[in-house]
């Protein structure tokens, strides 16, 4: 066995060398289930790993040096926050590590001049307004049900969480759908061709940076996808479960929806935080308070 | 020898130092006209204020409170006479310029200080007039080292400002003696132990800044000053009611010792603490107040990096701070808290509508202040920990930045930030300044978001702690979008722009570095402060202390260390052959990459701008919410106050 004092250094490394992997293959899954839902045969499972691969072999191009940099600094800081959520961290550190990354790549797409890119860059920082507070009421709600804010701690609770936390955890999956970048909140940029032809925040990037956004990207679905397993971590068959059908249900409405103005993405995120989330702990405060003091 | 008893450096003297050398450099700077012996003044006084206040961190951190029975009845009186040349002397300005509401006010005030002096002034005695802790020693090096690099950099930047003001009178002589003396006021603000001294200090601090605000005499600028002069002669106000308040329940004075009345419970001290805490938020510029801080930016750009950071507001928040005590539990600490709360949200929201830079600014101070308002109002042992925290955070990346944009002001003669793009070409130094006083102000793992996350950490343990996370939470967020665009405009790259900052000039330049240099320093030793200053504090007063996790301190700074790494990658990156792509313009880039080609054949020239989501965002419909709730709030404290009383 491994000693209690290296296990998070331990998992952080398993993170940092199988979440890509792992969350390249779920890309190439979605993408197959989307061809399906759509009637199309669909690339092969592999094929995200075929398009970075090429993607490192090509030259690149960038409107300013800088912006090797911004992107750079996104993957390792998205590294980082997953390594962190991995390693049991505190959760709020790891949702500030997650928020300085996402500045990072905004930061990126505002410093080459261009009309989309900009745009791009409004709307992704728009998409983190969005998104923030309902990440954080997640950590606060788990919090109160577990006394910690530490992912170990959360991890290995053997309280089933998402008992005392339904609304929350519908609040999250609302917001995992802008985080996945699935309509109908892909404002920034998108998966599919037919949302958009030039790709909003990512306008600019071409080659190896668009390689490393794309694998920032794959460390980002299995940082998302963990938080989900939190809900249910007391049985790990249900976790696993529950994280697939999550997942089917973001295809799902991916598929189903068209992209929404930035208003309306703005107001129902809150919306939600401020209902869903907010209501969920205010019960659970008062429970906390009166009932169980 | 200098730590034992009878010890070589009294650290009274310091205090008394600290208190009457600024004004005796005001005295000095009135009387001087010619600039280069101003600069010298200016400079030689910052840096023997700077090493005092060094000094006096280095003999008092390790003592507890030490109270000193200094000055008598007649420093009392001298207080009492120079506060009716000041009711004099606004009197005479209000008359001036047909301001009624400030006339009536100053009026009052006086009616009620010659009532306080001639009919309840009799008999009273305050054992220990000065004091000092930790906090006032974290306040002192605040008002000692930025409030005087402050200073500083102001030297050549109202040279400059005269010459692209020439209507503006040149009072310069005026302007630095009113510097100093506001610093004087201020250190003897922290370190007054009796409420007659603070209140003193107080009203100095009041009356300096409406002299600041109204420096350039427009129009504008005298409406401004009033306006401020209002608002803060209403909190001063109702300090001098909660003085009254005092007297008249021990007529011996004993009451209006600062650090005994914080002792002595809420049954006594909660009155007095609401009331002057309604000073706090005048002076600190809470909603509903916050008209006169966003009106003060008419004055040139280091007053208001003053107000901002280490002076004015900052004592309008000590004070609170000091009151957390005796407010927390209590239903009028959480109204209070709850304005703050509102405050933070309110305003943090309405910066994102503004592409005033100072306006920015100046909204991001309020909705800060509301949060250091917040947590001493719910006033839990964590809490002001975190209140503690957030002030000295607060104060290095705010004057770093006012500084940063008054510089980019006098070269590029725009405060827009739509006028900022490209700055990272034009001032890349400035630039990079203000990329890091921003990083300050809302990026992990930098001081403001530390704050933010032990916030978080600590509310979820007080009572009603759940409201202030949501605040937080939605608050928090939006100041992400507004820091983020402005760096966004910043750095945006546009190629062939002139190079303008090499006029700047050198003492400029070392006020500059050493504010960016503290910002990322006292990121990476706050744990340090933390141990040695604000947990010895927060101790004493209530028996147990705050502080993060082992653990994370050690996560946090080396993700500190990591972001200052990886700017070295760039290193890396400008070896290899490049060649500057153009940015994508619809395939049709023209002359170099800042046009499109048009519709019949013309080169269209690219313009980019923010979004200001002025619709959701915009600062009359969020004022109005603002004013009329935190109006609201003080009214319900204000009447369960008479509860009370009677």
């Amino acid at each position: 066995m491994i000693p209690a004092e290296f296990q998070p250094i331990v998992y952080a490394l398993v993170y940092i060398l199988v979440a890509p992997l792992l969350g390249g293959l779920i890309a190439g899954i979605d993408r197959k289930v989307t061809a399906r839902m759509q009637g199309r045969v669909g690339p092969p499972i592999l094929q995200p790993f075929y398009d970075v691969g090429k993607l490192f072999e090509k030259e690149n191009p960038v409107v300013t040096v800088t912006q090797n940099f911004y992107v750079l600094s996104y993957l390792v800081f998205m590294v980082v926050a997953g390594a962190l959520f991995f390693s049991g961290g505190d959760m709020l550190l790891v949702i500030f590590a997650f928020t300085l990354s996402h500045i990072f790549i905004v930061l990126g797409a505002y410093a080459s001049y261009s009309p989309y890119s900009h745009v791009g860059a409004e709307r992704e920082l728009l998409q983190i307004i969005a998104y923030e507070p309902m990440i954080i009421m997640t950590a606060v709600g788990m919090y109160m049900v577990t006394k910690s804010f530490f992912v170990s701690t959360i991890v290995s609770s053997a309280v089933p969480i998402i008992l005392y936390l339904p609304g929350v955890f519908i609040g999250y999956l609302i917001v995992l759908t802008i985080k996945l970048r699935k309509s109908p909140f892909d404002l920034s940029t998108s998966h599919h061709a037919h949302q958009e032809i030039v790709k909003g925040v990512t306008t600019d990037f071409a080659g190896p940076n668009l390689g490393k956004i794309e694998i920032a990207h794959w460390y980002e679905y299995v940082f998302l996808l963990g938080v989900i397993w939190l809900f249910f971590a007391w049985n790990p068959l249900v976790a696993v479960a529950a994280i697939v059908v999550a997942y089917f249900l973001e295809i799902l409405i991916d598929n189903t929806f068209s992209r929404v103005k930035w208003q309306l993405m703005l107001r129902s995120a809150w919306i939600i935080a401020g209902t869903l989330g907010l209501v969920n702990l205010g019960v659970l405060y008062y429970l906390g308070m009166v009932v169980m003091p | 020898m200098i730590f034992s008893g009878g010890s070589l450096v009294h650290i009274l003297d310091l205090l008394g130092y600290l208190i009457l050398f600024p004004l005796i450099a005001a005295i000095f700077l009135l009387f001087e006209r010619r600039d280069s012996s101003r600069s010298l003044i200016v400079q030689l006084s910052a840096v023997a204020i700077g090493i005092v206040s060094l000094l006096l961190l280095v003999l008092g951190y390790n003592r507890d409170t030490l109270l000193y029975a200094v000055g008598s009845e007649q420093v009392g009186q001298v207080m009492f006479f120079i506060e009716l040349l000041m009711v004099a002397f606004i009197l005479y300005l209000a008359v001036k310029h047909r301001k009624t509401l400030a006339a009536v006010l100053v009026l009052l005030q006086a009616g009620l200080l010659v009532w306080f002096e001639t009919s309840l002034s009799h008999g009273l005695h305050v054992a220990n007039n000065l004091f000092v802790d930790q906090f006032s020693i974290i306040m002192a090096l605040i008002i000692g080292i930025i409030g005087t690099l402050i200073c500083v950099y102001a030297v050549g930047y109202m040279e400059t400002y005269h010459t692209r003001h020439p209507e503006v009178r040149d009072r310069r002589n005026i302007f630095f003696a009113i510097l100093f003396l506001f610093l004087a006021a201020m250190f003897g603000l922290v370190f007054s132990n009796n409420l007659l001294w603070v209140f003193f200090f107080w009203e100095i601090t009041t009356l300096c800044s409406f002299l600041l605000i109204g420096y350039s005499e427009t129009e504008e600028a005298t409406n401004n000053s009033f306006l401020a002069l209002v608002m803060n002669l209403l909190g001063g106000l109702a300090f001098l009611a909660a003085l009254i308040w005092l007297v008249l329940s021990d007529p011996s004075g004993r009451l209006l010792d600062l650090n005994y009345l914080l002792t002595t419970g809420k049954a006594l001290a909660l009155v007095p603490a609401v009331l002057i805490c309604f000073a706090g938020i005048t002076k600190a510029a809470l909603m509903p107040f916050s008209s006169w801080l966003v009106g003060a930016m008419v004055a040139p750009t280091p007053v208001s990096a003053l107000l901002h950071s280490s002076t004015m507001v900052k004592a309008g928040v000590y004070i609170i701070v000091k009151f957390a005590p005796v407010l927390s539990g209590t239903t009028e600490g959480l109204m209070i808290a709850l304005v703050g709360g509102m405050t933070f949200a309110l305003a943090s929201f309405m910066a994102i509508s503004q592409n005033n830079a100072k306006k920015v600014l100046a909204y991001s101070t309020i909705a800060n202040l509301g949060l250091i308002v917040a947590c001493a109002g719910v006033g839990t042992y964590n809490l002001m920990w975190v209140a503690i925290l957030l002030i000295i955070f607060h104060a290095i990346a705010k004057s770093l930045l006012f500084l940063c944009v008054g510089t980019v002001e006098n070269r590029i003669g725009s405060r827009n930030i739509e006028d900022m793009g490209g700055l990272i070409v034009r001032m890349p130094r400035i630039a990079i300044m203000m990329f890091i006083g921003m990083a300050g102000m809302f990026l992990a793992p930098f001081g403001m978001v530390i704050s933010k996350w032990a916030a978080i950490e600590a509310f979820i343990q007080a009572p009603f702690g759940l409201i202030f996370i949501a605040i937080l939470a939605f608050g928090g967020s939006a100041t992400v979008f507004f820091w983020s665009k402005w760096m966004g405009k910043i750095i945006s790259v546009m190629r062939e722009q002139e190079v303008l900052e090499d006029t700047v000039k050198k003492e400029k330049w070392v006020v500059l570095w050493i504010l960016t240099g503290l910002v990322v320093v006292v990121c990476l030793i706050f744990p340090v402060i933390s141990w040695v200053l604000i947990e010895p504090f927060v101790l004493n007063i209530y028996g147990q202390t705050a502080g993060l996790a082992q653990a994370n301190l050690t996560i946090m700074i080396m993700m500190l260390c990591l972001l200052m790494i990886m700017p070295l990658s760039m290193l890396f990156y400008r070896k290899g052959p490049h060649v500057p792509a153009t940015p994508y313009m619809g395939g049709r880039p023209m002359d170099g990459n800042m046009h499109f080609a048009g519709s019949l054949g013309n080169s269209r020239e690219v313009v980019l701008s923010n979004y200001y989501l002025e619709k959701m965002f915009g600062e009359e419909r969020l004022f109005m919410i603002g004013t009329s709730m935190c109006w609201g709030l003080l009214l319900i404290a204000g009447i369960m106050l008479v509860g009370v009383m009677l």
